[in-house]
Formats: structure tokens, C-alpha cells, sequence
């Protein structure tokens, strides 16, 4: 399993620094924080396809800015998916591999619906990310969300979702998820009991 | 002494009105000279020898015009030289030929005035066409070609004219007589030389020592010549390399004149030869004061040559004469242009600039003289002719500028401009900074010219395949002969901290077009270049220390992110305590006596640890400024 970590202001992380660090220490997960690794946003292509093709699933993780990834992960797709590896006739290093993004959200769930401030839901403001994943013929699942994200470690909300997080990845990493029933849920962790079977 | 400064007065005198009128310098020299010569009476018979003297500046003109030409390029013109100069030559002298038959003169002394009026002079032609700048034009280049195949086809025009001599006169021409403008024997073979090395050889010992002696410039050049310069180079003495230059073709064209080749025609071939070398720009600088001094002499001495007395004589025969050989040589000239799909410009250039007789027709008259082809009168008119028709040249080409040029106007521009290839960028100094500069614009498909007054310096960088060349950098005919007129971009490297921003100076203030980005030991070295004209001027260690800190940061552990919005800020902070600072330097750039600068200086040293401070809380506030999550409880504002 690949986890793309990306999160510009890291010192100031309260949620998605003890998520990348949780992941590191998941068997079978590759973290990568791609600002570490590209702090000037040169991404060395060669490598990072390298590293898609020696995994089966692969993980956006990061903060969600203006309803979409941080610019490095937008770099990250620009650059690195590209025809005749990604997508194409002959393009076909990522059919069949699973993909999500595990995302942390300031705003509130209540924001993410057609009422509330922001209008649409987040599986629906992730549609690029989906149509992506689907141009490339990969498995997309919806996303691994923390809404109300400024406030996680104040409500005591940080430790179930840590617990969810890696429950989740080893699901993934052991092929315990019902990834059918998943496909449907407007985010992973809305009911993770019904899609990740007991092992 | 005395004939120094006569010389001298009417060339600084008539030379700069002349052009001020639009006449050009050649006519000016000319005009000096007949101002001298026949009509004031100032010099006399010694115009002769000074001609020969100063038919060194022709050689040195074709030596430099081989430089500019390398071989693959001069290979590309064949067909042109070759079918176009062929041409011009053979229908030239075939159309006088006939018409003079068709007057009832006699077909050998026919055959051999049309050869003398087919060439037209390269001294004139060349010197005006880039004094016009409009050598690469095509009919700039078409005239060229056709200039260096008369240069070749002089040699057996030579050995032709004994044949051509009419059996009762050769006796007669054996009393030598000097043709009626004093000259004889221009710049081509000098047969009358005392020395030679092939006099009384059988043709075949001939033709070996003839091939040997070209062999002997081609390999030399090649294989000689640059180890010498490098030699010389290395000592550092400037006046020893010039003279290394003219000595080498001073030597070559001796050696040619000993076995009877054209001078000119050896030192244009020295010059292709060295035209990839790295001291192409170096010997062009050193030797274009000395053509264009020489060259000048030489057109006074035309004019100081011509015959008043001959002249008057019958002077509507002599214009009549010259005329016609100028209608027939035009004529020719525009056939072929057309031929050869000229467009419509250039088509005139060629024309007008080729319908002159030239210097070499001197040397077939008093050849063809000795050899006993013409009589002595007839020898005289036909000098005259030959003089009278290239001091209507720069007539013709002030005709071609006001009257074609004028009605064309904008239209030829654009067209001279596609010619010309893209202005280059010039690299002064190839040390370890501008080494780098170049490869980077190399590799992105920038074409430089690197200049450096380091010999060995320069070797390494040719045998790398860098187009370098050796010289000081600034010097400005050096800079000229880069071709700095033309270029984009200037880039200072240079070693020297006070010449590179005399050079900057320089540059900035004769050509104001060309960018200038130069590279600067410190600051006050970066003021004074920004002072100077520079664009933009970069500190030669502040980039690579300010990495080897980010370095040291991540080294300590720092997030590599967090280690570039640091630098970002760091830089940032820089440039505007640079830019502050300034203008205070800039309104008095004594440092030593500017107050302001050193109170502004003096406050920022005054306690370290505070200004260390304060840029740690300066760069912490634009670090912190970026990605910064919203308040806590920012969504319960949100309506
Ligand atoms: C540049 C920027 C853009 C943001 N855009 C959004 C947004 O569109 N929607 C949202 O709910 N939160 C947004 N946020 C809030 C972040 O999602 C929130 O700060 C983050 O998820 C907290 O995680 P962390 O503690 O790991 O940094 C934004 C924050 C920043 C700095």
C-alpha cells in the first residue's frame, strides 16, 4: 500500500501528522510525504511510477484545501499520470489497483450536504479525483473523511479516528474489505463494521 | 615624413566629408588621392611604390573576409562561385570581345581587353559592402562569390595573355612602359618580383612547388598556426601577438608572390583555415585597423595615379569608353542575377556593384604590356578606363541607395534582416562561473560566443566543443569582432572586478539594446555594476551559500519544506534589505564619505544579536504566513 502524504505546514498539523505517523508504522505501508521529498515541487516521475507499479493500493492523505488537495498532489497527477503509463491504449500500469484519499476537513459534516454551506457533499466536490481514478481504470472507493477537523483534538475526537485509520489500512492491506458494499458509502468511515470483515 | 602627413591630411580631411555627403569612404580616398595627386601636385612618382605597399591592405582584407568564412561554409558556396563567377567572367569577357569586333579591332587584342574588363575590383566592392553592412545579404553574398572566383581566375588569365600577343608587337612591348596610371602590378601575381622561386623551373617542377607552396599554407594553418598563437598568447605581450598576426600574412602572401599565385587569394585560404579557430576574433580585431589604414592608402593611390594630362586628352572617348564598359558589365550582371533568381534588391546590388573594372586589370594591362598584346597608347586609355570606371563605383552604389534602396525602403530590411542569423549571446570570460552559465544556454540550444584572455583556458573549453575564442573581453573591437553589434545578450564573467564593470559601462552606453547580466564578487561590487547598466547583477557565492545552509537545516533535522519557506523568506528579506540599501549607496556611492549608507550600515552591524533577531522574527512572520489552518471555531461564522 502506497500512502502519498502531503501537508505543507507540518509543524502546524494537529490531525494529519499523528495520521501519517500511524500509517508509517502500518506493515505492508509505504509513506511517502511528498513536500519532504519535493520541497521545490520537482518531482522525479521516473520514481514515483516506480513506486505505483510495486503497489497494489494507493492513498492520498492530506488536508483538504479549498475542497481539493494541496497544490504538490495536484503537481504529483499533472506530472506523474501520464499516457502510455497511466491512461491510453497502452497506458494500463494502474488498472485494477485500489484508490482513495484519506482526508481531514475543517469544515463540520453538516457543511458537506446540498444545505449547508458548502453545498455538496465531499464524495461529490472529490468528482476529479473519482473520474481520475476511473480514466486510469483503478477501483475507486470514496473518501476515509474527518470532518471538523480544527477541532478533533479538543473534542477527544483524534483516537477513534487514529483506530479507524489503521483498522482500515490493514483491512485494505490483508483484502478483508467488502469493496462492492464500499464503493457505495458516501465516505469509508461511515459504517467501517459493514465493509472490513473480522479476520 | 612630409609625405606621411600629406597623406594622412587629405585622408582625415576628405574621407569624413565625403560620408558625411553619403558618398562613402571609398570615394573619399579617392578624391583625396586625386586632390594630392594631380591636381595639387603634393606627391608624385612614389605613389608607386607606396601602392605596392599598400596593396598589403587587399590581402588583409581577403584574409579577413576568409575568416569570416569557415569551410563548410565556403563549401555551401560552390555552386554559386563556381556557376555564377564562371558566368560572370566568360560572358563578360565574350560580350566586350564582340563588341570590340563588331568596331573592327582586331580579335586578340579583343580577347584580351574583354578578360581585363570582365573583373571587377574587390577592394572597392568588399569594403563598401560591409562598410554598408550588407555582406550577408544575398547580394552581398552572390557579389562575393563572383569576387572570389575572379580572384582565381586572374592566374590563368595570366598565363594566357603571352599567347594572346600579337607576334610584331611583343618586341616593341619588351621595352617595358608604364601603363599611363603609374601602376603596375597590383596585388595579384607580381611577375616583375625579383624573387622566384619557380623562374626558369619546367612545368612540372612548376606546378610541384606551386601545389606545395599552398599545401605548405593549408597544413601549416591548420596544424602550425595555433599551437604558435597559444605560444604567444601565454606571454601576455598584446603587441607581440598583432605582431604575430601580420607577420603571418605578411609571410604568406611572400610566399605566394615567389610562386606567382594571387597573395590575396593565399590569405583568404590562411583565413577559412583559421575561421574555426579560437583566435579568429582575436587576429580579426588585431588586423582591421591596419586593412582599413592600408586599404585607404591604397584608393589614395588610385586617385594621386590618374593621368590629368591623358585624361583631358580626350576625354569624351575615355567617359564614352567607360560608360560602355559599365552598360556591358551591367547588362551581364543583371542577366545572371535574374538568372539565378536574385530578388528584386539584391538583383540591383549585384548589378551596381560588380559593373566597375578592378585593381587586377592593372596588373593583366601591364602583363599583357610586357607580353606585347597592347600598344603602349593603347595600354594607357585602357587604365584610364579601368581607374575612371572604379572611381564611378561609389557613384553607383550612392545610385543603388538612394534610388533602389529608397523606393524599396522598408522591404529590403525585412528581407536583410532573415538573412541575418539570430544574434548571438556573448559570454565574457569562460572560468568556473561563466563555464557553467554557458553550458546551461548551450544545452538549451543558445548560441554563445565565449570570450577569454586565458589561452589554455580556451583550449580546454574547444576541445570540450565549446565555440571559444581567445581575447580580452574588454576590449572593444574584440567585442565588435564577437560580434557584439548584433547580439542579444551579454553576460560579464570576467575575473576582474573593475574591468567588468568598465566593460558593463561600455557596453550599457554604445549599445543601450543589448541586456546585460553580469556576475558580481559582494555588494558594493553589485551596486557598482547595477550603476554601470547592468540588468541584473547576482552575487557569485549567495546562492550556493544560501543552499549549503538549507542543507545544514535539513541536516539538523529540519522538515525539507520548512527548510524552503526559510530560504524563500531568507531570500526574500535579502533582496529587500539589498534594494533598500541602494539608493542610499546610489545617491552617494563614496561609501567612505556617504553618512547615510553608514549610519544605515552601522545600525545593522551595531548589536549582532539584534539584527539577528529581528530577522528571525521578520522570516518566522513570512514562513508562518503560508498554510495557515483557520481559527478553531472558525465555521460557527460561516453563514
Ligand atoms: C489553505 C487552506 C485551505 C483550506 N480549505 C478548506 C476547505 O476548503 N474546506 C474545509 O473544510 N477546510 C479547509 N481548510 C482547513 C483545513 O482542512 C484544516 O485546517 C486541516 O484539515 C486541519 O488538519 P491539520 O491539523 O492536519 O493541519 C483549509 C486550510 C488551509 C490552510
Amino acid at each position: 500500500m502506497l500512502v502519498l502524504f502531503a501537508h505543507p505546514s507540518l509543524e502546524r498539523s494537529e490531525v494529519n501528522r499523528p495520521l501519517a505517523r500511524a500509517a508509517s508504522e502500518v506493515d505492508g505501508v509505504t509513506l511517502v510525504d511528498l513536500y519532504a521529498e519535493y520541497p521545490d515541487f520537482a518531482i522525479d516521475v521516473d520514481r514515483e511510477q516506480g513506486r505505483l507499479l510495486g503497489h497494489e493500493a494507493i492513498v492520498f492523505l492530506h488536508p483538504l484545501y479549498w475542497y481539493s488537495t494541496p497544490a504538490i498532489l495536484k503537481e504529483w497527477q499533472d506530472l506523474v499520470l501520464e499516457h502510455g503509463f497511466a491512461y491510453g491504449s497502452e497506458g494500463k500500469a494502474l488498472h485494477g489497483k485500489l484508490f482513495f484519499s484519506a482526508l481531514t476537513a475543517g469544515g463540520p459534516e453538516e457543511a458537506y450536504r446540498a444545505e449547508g454551506v458548502n453545498h455538496f457533499t465531499i464524495r461529490e466536490l472529490l468528482l476529479p479525483l473519482e473520474q481520475t481514478a476511473i480514466m486510469c481504470g483503478m477501483i475507486y472507493l470514496p473518501p476515509f473523511a474527518l470532518f471538523g477537523a480544527r477541532n478533533a483534538v479538543d473534542q477527544g475526537r483524534i483516537e477513534s479516528h487514529l483506530s479507524d485509520w489503521v483498522r482500515l489500512l490493514e483491512a485494505v492491506r490483508d483484502d478483508r474489505l467488502d469493496i462492492a458494499r464500499a464503493q457505495d458509502l458516501p465516505r469509508l468511515n461511515a459504517d467501517l463494521g459493514a465493509i472490513i470483515a473480522a479476520n | 615624413m612630409f609625405q606621411a602627413f600629406v597623406y594622412l591630411c587629405a585622408a582625415v580631411i576628405a574621407v569624413p566629408i565625403a560620408k558625411r555627403l553619403g558618398l562613402g569612404s571609398v570615394l573619399g580616398y579617392l578624391i583625396a588621392g586625386i586632390l594630392i595627386g594631380p591636381i595639387f601636385g603634393l606627391v608624385g612618382s612614389e605613389t608607386k611604390e607606396i601602392q605596392h605597399f599598400a596593396e598589403l591592405g587587399v590581402v588583409m582584407m581577403l584574409f579577413l573576409v576568409g575568416l569570416e568564412l569557415d569551410p563548410s561554409t565556403l563549401w555551401q558556396m560552390r555552386a554559386r562561385l563556381v556557376g555564377l563567377g564562371g558566368l560572370q567572367v566568360g560572358l563578360t569577357a565574350a560580350s566586350i570581345a564582340a563588341v570590340l569586333l563588331l568596331f573592327g579591332v582586331e580579335w586578340h587584342l579583343a580577347v584580351a581587353v574583354g578578360l581585363i574588363f570582365s573583373l571587377s575590383s574587390t577592394a572597392i566592392v568588399l569594403q563598401t559592402l560591409s562598410e554598408k553592412g550588407l555582406t550577408r545579404t544575398e547580394g552581398g553574398r552572390s557579389s562575393f562569390s563572383v569576387l572570389l572566383f575572379q580572384d582565381i581566375a586572374v592566374i590563368p588569365m595570366l598565363a594566357l595573355m603571352p599567347v594572346l600577343a600579337v607576334p610584331e608587337m611583343a618586341d616593341l612591348g619588351a621595352q617595358t612602359v608604364t601603363p599611363a596610371t603609374g601602376l603596375e602590378g597590383s596585388d595579384a601575381t607580381d611577375l616583375h618580383a625579383d624573387m622566384s622561386l619557380v623562374e626558369g623551373l619546367s612545368g612540372w617542377a612548376h606546378a610541384l612547388v606551386v601545389l606545395g607552396a599552398v599545401a605548405l599554407v593549408l597544413l601549416g594553418g591548420h596544424f602550425l598556426s595555433r599551437p604558435l598563437f597559444r605560444f604567444i598568447a601565454e606571454s601576455r605581450l598584446r603587441e607581440i601577438f598583432t605582431a604575430t598576426a601580420l607577420l603571418l600574412v605578411v609571410a604568406i602572401a611572400l610566399l605566394m608572390t615567389l610562386v606567382g599565385l594571387s597573395p590575396a587569394l593565399g590569405t583568404f585560404l590562411a583565413g577559412v583555415i583559421l575561421a574555426n579557430s579560437e583566435f579568429r576574433h582575436e587576429l580579426e580585431s588585431d588586423i582591421e585597423p591596419f586593412k582599413g589604414l592600408l586599404l585607404g592608402l591604397f584608393f589614395i593611390t588610385v586617385g594621386a595615379g590618374i593621368d590629368f594630362s591623358v585624361l583631358f586628352g580626350d576625354l569624351p572617348t575615355l567617359l564614352g569608353l567607360t560608360l560602355g564598359v559599365i552598360l556591358v558589365k551591367g547588362a551581364v550582371l543583371f542577366g545572371l542575377a535574374r538568372l539565378f533568381r536574385l530578388a528584386h534588391g539584391d538583383r540591383w546590388l549585384f548589378t551596381l556593384g560588380l559593373a566597375q573594372a578592378g585593381e587586377f586589370g592593372f596588373v593583366l594591362l601591364s602583363f599583357g604590356l610586357q607580353s606585347g598584346v597592347f600598344a603602349v597608347e593603347a595600354a594607357k586609355t585602357l587604365s584610364l578606363v579601368v581607374a575612371l570606371s572604379m572611381l564611378l563605383t561609389p557613384v553607383l552604389f550612392v545610385f543603388y541607395d538612394r534610388l533602389i534602396v529608397g523606393r524599396l525602403g522598408a522591404r529590403l530590411d525585412a528581407e536583410a534582416d532573415e538573412v541575418d542569423e539570430q544574434g548571438p549571446v556573448i559570454i565574457a570570460g569562460i572560468g568556473r562561473f561563466g563555464q557553467i552559465v554557458n553550458r546551461l544556454l548551450v544545452a538549451s540550444g543558445i548560441q554563445t560566443v565565449v570570450l577569454d584572455h586565458e589561452a589554455a583556458q580556451i583550449d580546454i573549453q574547444r576541445q570540450v566543443g565549446v565555440k571559444a575564442f581567445f581575447g580580452d573581453a574588454t576590449r572593444p573591437e574584440l567585442l565588435r569582432a564577437a560580434g557584439i553589434e548584433k547580439a542579444r545578450l551579454l553576460i560579464v564573467a570576467i575575473d576582474d572586478r573593475d574591468r567588468a564593470v568598465q566593460l558593463v559601462e561600455h557596453v550599457h552606453r554604445y549599445y543601450p539594446n543589448i541586456k546585460i547580466l553580469a556576475r558580481a564578487f559582494d555588494v558594493n561590487h553589485l551596486y557598482l555594476l547595477e550603476q554601470a547598466g547592468a540588468d541584473l547583477a547576482l552575487r557569485e557565492v549567495f546562492d550556493t551559500s544560501v543552499r549549503l545552509g538549507a542543507e545544514a537545516l535539513k541536516t539538523l533535522g529540519m522538515h525539507p519544506f520548512k527548510v524552503e519557506k526559510m530560504t524563500r523568506a531568507f531570500r526574500w528579506h535579502d533582496q529587500t534589505g539589498l534594494d533598500q540599501l541602494y539608493h542610499l549607496w546610489d545617491a552617494h556611492p563614496d561609501v567612505a564619505r556617504n553618512r547615510a549608507f553608514l549610519a544605515r550600515v552601522k545600525e545593522h552591524g551595531e548589536t549582532l544579536a539584534q539584527v539577528m533577531e529581528t530577522d528571525r522574527l521578520q522570516l518566522h512572520d513570512r514562513t508562518e504566513r503560508g498554510w495557515t489552518p483557520p481559527p478553531k471555531d472558525y465555521h460557527r461564522h460561516l453563514s
